[in-house]
Parts: C-alpha cells; sequence; structure tokens
C-alpha cells in the first residue's frame, strides 16, 4: 500500500509535466486544427534555457534559491515563448491556407530543426545538474521499512503548475485575449470580421503553449536533475497522448489526460516494467483513439460534405 | 482572413529602405534574444562531472549579424519578385516543355539507371550510394501506395521496413532459410502487420491517423530494442547471409559464381548483383503500383484519397481498401526492409528510427504523392543531398528539417508536380491530389 502511494505521488508530479506539454498541443489544435509536432522539441528547448540560465546565476554568486529559481521560471518562460512565436511565424504562417498536410509536415522539419540546433548549439551528451531543491518529508514509514517521501521538488512542481493553470485558466476565460482565442476557435473568419487581430490571437496562442512548455522544461530539469537534446520527441508524443486522452481542444482535459499518462507509466514502471513503458504509454494513445476517439472530455467531430 | 493576406504583402511592397532595415532589425534583435543563451553560452561536463560553462560571444554576434543581412536580402528578393508564386517561378510555358520533357524523362532515367554499373564498375563509392538511392526509391513508392494513391498519412512506415528487415535476418540466422524463400516471407510478414496496424486505425482520420502510426512505428522499434531474447535488443543482428543468385553463393569459393562461369572472382560481383537486384525489385513496386492503378482497388484508393464520405456513399468497402492500401504499402516496405538486412549483412534498431520514416515521407510530398517518376526524381535528390553532406554529418539533419520547411513553403505540392486522378469528370478539374487531407478524402 505503502508502495502504491509513493507511485501515486510520483505518477502526479510527472502527470503534472505532461499536462504543461499537453495544454499546448491542444489550444493549437484547438485553434488552427494541426497538431504542433515541434512542441516536445519547444519543451526541450526551455529544459536547456532554464539549465543554462541556472548556470549563469549561480556563477554570479547568486544564492537564494527562491530567487534563483524565479528568476530562472521567467527568463526561461521568455525565451522559449520567443521561440514558439518565432516557429509559427516561419514555418507555420505561410502555411495556414495551404493543403492540410503542409503544416503538419513542416511541423516534423521544425522538429528537426530545433532538435538538431540543440545538438549543435550544446552537444549531444546529456546535461546533468546537482539537485538544486533538496529536502523533503517523510508521509508514512511502515513497519517493513518502506517510507512514503514527498520530496520539496515534488511540491514545488505541483504548485507551479497549479499556479499557472490558475493563471492560464483565469486568461482564457476572463480576458480579452482569451475571449479572441475562442472565437478564433470557433470560427475565424468570422471572427477577423467582428475585429479580432487573427495573426496576433493565433501567435499569442503559440506564445502562451511555448511558456507553458518552458514551465515543463524547467519542472523535468528540477525533478530529473538533467536535459539532453533528444528528450523532446518522446515526451512530446506522450504530451500528445494525454491532449487526445483528455478530449484535444479541452484545456482541463489536457491536465487530466496528462495526470493519466502520467499515473500509467508510473504505476507500469513500478510494477511491469519499465523497459516497455513507453510502449505502455503508445498503446494508450492507439487504444484511445480507438475506443475513445473523442477523449475523456471532448466533443465529438462533426463531419461535414 | 484569405483576404487579407494578399492584402499585407501589398502594403509590405510599397514600403522603402526603412521598412526593410526596421524588419531587419526586428528580426537581428528576435534572433539575439532566440541565441543568447543557446549560442551564446555553451555548457559541458567538466572533469569532476559538474557542468561548466564558457562563453561564445563572438559566435552569437556572427548568428545576429547573419540573421540581420538575411533578412535585408530575404525582403528584397521578395520585392524583386513579388508575391512568391509557382506561377511567378516556373512560367506556365517552361511548365508545359517540362510535361514534354517528362515524358522523355523516365525511359532515359531507366535506360541510364541499367547502364549505371557498367559505367560505374570500378567506383565502389557510386555503386554502393545507387543501391541506397534504388532502395529509398523503392521506400518511397511502397508509401507511395498509402499516401500518394490512398491518402492516408503514414508516420510509421519505417516499421515495415523493420519487420521485413528482422523477419529475413531472424529466419536466415535460425533456421537457416535462403534469401529467396525469406523476401517472399518478410513480403507477407509486413503486409500482415500492415493489417494489423489497418484494423484499429480504420476509423481514424486526419491527424490522428498520423500519429496513431508514428505510435506504431515508436512501438515496434522499442519493442526489437526490448526484446533481447530474440533481436539481440540494441545489439543487432549480425552474420546475415549473403544473397545467392537462386542458389550459386557469390564467394571467391568453387561453388561461387565466379568459379562456376570460369571468371575470376571481384568483390564487385556481389555489388552489381546486389544493384540488379534492388533495381529489379523497385521496378516491381512501381509496376505492381501502375497495374492496380488500373484495377478497380486502385480506382478505389484514388477515390477514397479524393473523398471518403463520396466514397463510401458510392458503396465502395472503405474497410477493405484501407487494409488493402496499408497491406500493399506494407508489403513493399517488408520487401525493402529484407534486402536491406541482405545488403548490411547486420541491422540493428538504430537504422529504423522515425528519422527514416520523416525521409521515406518527405521524398513521397517532395515527389508530388502519386506520382512515380516524382518519387524516384526526390529519392535521387534527398539521398543525393545527404550524400554532399556528409561531411558536415552533425548538419545533416539540420539541413533535412529546414528544407522540410522551406519546400512546404514554397512548393507544398512537390517539387516535380502531382498526380491528378486517372479518372475524373473532364469539367470539374478542381479535384487533385491537393485535396489530399490524410485520409479525411
Amino acid at each position: 500500500m505503502d508502495y502504491f502511494a509513493q507511485q501515486l505521488i510520483n505518477g502526479f508530479v510527472l502527470g503534472s509535466i505532461y499536462g504543461l506539454i499537453a495544454i499546448g498541443y491542444t489550444m493549437v489544435y484547438g485553434i488552427v486544427g494541426m497538431i504542433n509536432f515541434a512542441h516536445g522539441d519547444i519543451f526541450m528547448i526551455g529544459g536547456f534555457i532554464a539549465l543554462i540560465s541556472f548556470l549563469v546565476l549561480v556563477s554570479f554568486g547568486l544564492t537564494a534559491v527562491p530567487l534563483i529559481l524565479l528568476i530562472v521560471l521567467l527568463v526561461s518562460m521568455a525565451i522559449t515563448a520567443l521561440y514558439g512565436w518565432t516557429v509559427e511565424r516561419i514555418a507555420y504562417r505561410p502555411l495556414r491556407h495551404s493543403f492540410r498536410l503542409a503544416p503538419m509536415l513542416s511541423a516534423i522539419g521544425m522538429s528537426f530543426v530545433l532538435s538538431n540546433y540543440s545538438q549543435i548549439a550544446q552537444g549531444a551528451r546529456v546535461k546533468p545538474v546537482p539537485p538544486i531543491i533538496t529536502g523533503g518529508y517523510t508521509l508514512h514509514a511502515s513497519s517493513g521499512g518502506f517510507v512514503v517521501q514527498l520530496s520539496n521538488v515534488q511540491v514545488v512542481v505541483v504548485i507551479t503548475t497549479v499556479v499557472l493553470l490558475a493563471i492560464f485558466t483565469w486568461l482564457v476565460a476572463r480576458t480579452r485575449l482569451g475571449r479572441d482565442m475562442r472565437a478564433c476557435e470557433q470560427d475565424q473568419t468570422m471572427a477577423a470580421l467582428l475585429g479580432v487581430d487573427v495573426d496576433r490571437t493565433i501567435s499569442m496562442t503559440f506564445v502562451i503553449g511555448a511558456a507553458l512548455a518552458a514551465v515543463a522544461g524547467m519542472m523535468y530539469l528540477l525533478y530529473y536533475g538533467l536535459v539532453d537534446f533528444f528528450m523532446g520527441f518522446v515526451a512530446g508524443i506522450k504530451a500528445f497522448t494525454a491532449a487526445v486522452l483528455g478530449g484535444i481542444g479541452s484545456l482541463p482535459g489536457a491536465m487530466l489526460g496528462g495526470l493519466a499518462i502520467g499515473l500509467i507509466e508510473t504505476l507500469w514502471s513500478a510494477y511491469f516494467s519499465v523497459e516497455y513503458k513507453d510502449v505502455a504509454a503508445f498503446s494508450i494513445l492507439i487504444v484511445v483513439l480507438i475506443f475513445l476517439p473523442t477523449g475523456l472530455l471532448g466533443r465529438p467531430e462533426v463531419e461535414k460534405v | 482572413m484569405a483576404a487579407l493576406a494578399p492584402a499585407q504583402t501589398h502594403a509590405s511592397r510599397a514600403q522603402g529602405a526603412a521598412f526593410i532595415l526596421k524588419k531587419a532589425l526586428i528580426s537581428a534583435f528576435v534572433a539575439l534574444v532566440l541565441f543568447s543563451l543557446m549560442i551564446g553560452i555553451r555548457t559541458e561536463a567538466g572533469p569532476s562531472g559538474q557542468l561548466i560553462y564558457w562563453t561564445r560571444f563572438g559566435e552569437l554576434a556572427a548568428m545576429v549579424v547573419t540573421v540581420f543581412g538575411g533578412s535585408i536580402i530575404v525582403e528584397l528578393l521578395r520585392q524583386w519578385w513579388g508575391p512568391v508564386g509557382t506561377i511567378r517561378i516556373v512560367p506556365p510555358s517552361v511548365q508545359k516543355a517540362l510535361a514534354v520533357a517528362r515524358r522523355a524523362i523516365a525511359p532515359l532515367l531507366l535506360v541510364f539507371t541499367f547502364l549505371v554499373p557498367v559505367i560505374f564498375y570500378d567506383q565502389r563509392y557510386i555503386l554502393d550510394l545507387a543501391i541506397l538511392v534504388l532502395t529509398y526509391v523503392m521506400l518511397g513508392w511502397g508509401l507511395n501506395v498509402v499516401v500518394g494513391l490512398a491518402g492516408l498519412l503514414d508516420l510509421g512506415y519505417v516499421a515495415f521496413y523493420a519487420v521485413g528487415a528482422y523477419s529475413y535476418a531472424l529466419l536466415a540466422t535460425n533456421f537457416g532459410l535462403s534469401f529467396w524463400v525469406c523476401l517472399p516471407l518478410a513480403g507477407i510478414l509486413a503486409a500482415f502487420w500492415g493489417m494489423l496496424l489497418g484494423f484499429p486505425v480504420l476509423r481514424l482520420r486526419g491527424d490522428y491517423l498520423a500519429i496513431v502510426t508514428l505510435a506504431f512505428g515508436e512501438i515496434i522499434r522499442l519493442v526489437i530494442i526490448n526484446w533481447q531474447s530474440l533481436t539481440g535488443g540494441p545489439n543487432g543482428v549480425s552474420g546475415i547471409p549473403r544473397p545467392t543468385l537462386f542458389g550459386i553463393p557469390l564467394t571467391p569459393g568453387d561453388d561461387g559464381l565466379a568459379a562456376r562461369l570460369g571468371i575470376e572472382f571481384s568483390p564487385t560481383h556481389r555489388i552489381v548483383f546486389l544493384f540488379y537486384l534492388i533495381l529489379a525489385m523497385a521496378l516491381l513496386t512501381n509496376w505492381v503500383t501502375i497495374r492496380l492503378r488500373r484495377l478497380p482497388i486502385g480506382r478505389a484508393w484514388e477515390a477514397l484519397r479524393e473523398d471518403e464520405v463520396a466514397c463510401r456513399a458510392l458503396g465502395i468497402n472503405t474497410t477493405t481498401t484501407k487494409l488493402t492500401a496499408f497491406a500493399t504499402g506494407a508489403m513493399f516496405g517488408g520487401l525493402a526492409g529484407a534486402f536491406f538486412a541482405t545488403r548490411q549483412g547486420f541491422i540493428s534498431p538504430e537504422s529504423f528510427t522515425f528519422q527514416e520514416s520523416a525521409l521515406v515521407l518527405a521524398i513521397v510530398v517532395l515527389g508530388g504523392m502519386g506520382s512515380q517518376l516524382g518519387v524516384a526524381l526526390a529519392a535521387l535528390t534527398m539521398i543525393g543531398g545527404f550524400e554532399l553532406f556528409r561531411g558536415l554529418d552533425q548538419y545533416r539533419m539540420l539541413v533535412f528539417g529546414i528544407a522540410m520547411v522551406v519546400l512546404m513553403i514554397w512548393r507544398p505540392r512537390g517539387l516535380i508536380g502531382h498526380r491528378d486522378p486517372t479518372v475524373f469528370l473532364k469539367r470539374s478539374h478542381a479535384i487533385s491530389s491537393d485535396l489530399v487531407k490524410e485520409g479525411h478524402g
């Protein structure tokens, strides 16, 4: 039971990270109707920028951990958001009225560009960092010697996720930008006629998605203590699975799907086999799409002739 | 939205030097922020395992200046050319001339291909490269059945390549079966896997289909890596037997082909044999595809690509249509995989990554989706281009990615052209492969 509880905690934390990435997929799919294949690599870039800015700050002699974390968070969000913006501007915007395969292929190309760019810029080797946040709480110590622990990193990851989600939900539900985004999601032409700057709104969608992916990248760095140039691919597919599982286009769905995928992956690794955890995640994607194509919270897509 | 785009282009065309400079400055600033940490600072694990970093402001400055200059040049080119359209770049008259030339290209190319081993007999490098190109031509033609004809976007095609390669490798090393027995077996097995993938994705459409096929490809690769007792895991399978000329080995021994023919043995014989083998297999793929296209099933594929709903309304069984498309495409992938295994003599999961799938898909798209000649030329361009960048190994995939993006922007329907449905009403010519929506129809 204790072991299960521990896995539950781990899965929840991992799920938060997936959920943050999944939001980027689901938003972009909702508005532009394309799978932003490069989103996983945006997440990877976010991790790298967090790592580098952390190193620089530490070498400047900054010691206050909360301050460092805050600056790293803001810097990586800002720069990664600019990456998201640039990717949309260069690779997707010119293709908005092209045939449907084109943005997908362009996104695949962009994914190669981003991962190879960071491989060339920062080298192919895995970058480890020492644990930044240490310590934790013992929740329950059983007689068998197994201890259920909640580390401070996990607390930070979950709290950051919840806070950002709250801000983000407010953004979509209450602000002008959020209203524009929802309008574009329903009908771009009509939104444009009513004075919504569609180009800008789509750009902002990518910016927000990338910023959240940067947060996920930083959380990944804090939690696992490493980044490498190839981590975006698998994480990206899993987050996409999460978005589909939750119902693509639905924001709470993305978070829910992320948590589900995180839990399934962790429990699978704990009770079955670590080697096949990715296979499990990908199989879930296939199974969900067969039996539940609209996901948990999605609306069925009506096909018009 | 659609109406806004040209208006903006006109507005930007009318601007002068100040506008260009402003745009370039903004680009340079964006580049400065983007590259500031990623290029300006290089991290590496130091001797004690601790991460260290050093600054590279020179490179950073060079990148920013490049972006600044590049932005000015691009903007000037854009003003000079006007709105970029294929008609402007390739005038209709040239396109017509190309269409005439195209009729001559295919036979000429075929004759030239047949003569390659004769012309380049002494140049092992060129022969090897030619074999590689032909392998990708075959893969491209195989995937073309799925993507180009049936309009189903398959991002996991490499899975069938892997199935074929491992089928031959395992059957040959464990049971000692010969290449000629294994080749059809590999094709059949891959076709079965194609059906297996086909069943769950029957109801899927659009991007979902693409992602599921991608996941399928990854699952196959991960299973190959982890099922060590069968596949040898990451170490792969080595010692795969070389192919024989219907039982006659191409070895220097007494029973070898050279000894039987009474000529001096040369290792090039095997290369030449492999060349003609893959050429025959590729041509078989092409021939089967062209024949199938004229059969009801081929017509059904094209109809499925154009419009799935209409297809169903006309009483076409979309289930069997999709499954046969997947199975046929997978079979050719499997055959190519078996050839790959016997040529290399060694296979490992490294060869079957997503990059391969993307490469083959890029070949099909670049070739114009559905055009047989286009795919062949695209394979030649892509693999040849890859070879040109061999010296710059780490920049290869970067250039590939950039090329994919640029091509999608510049000529999304492929460099060579596209294929209209084989039969269509003369009047409503609007339907064409441009409308492919990955199974949307």
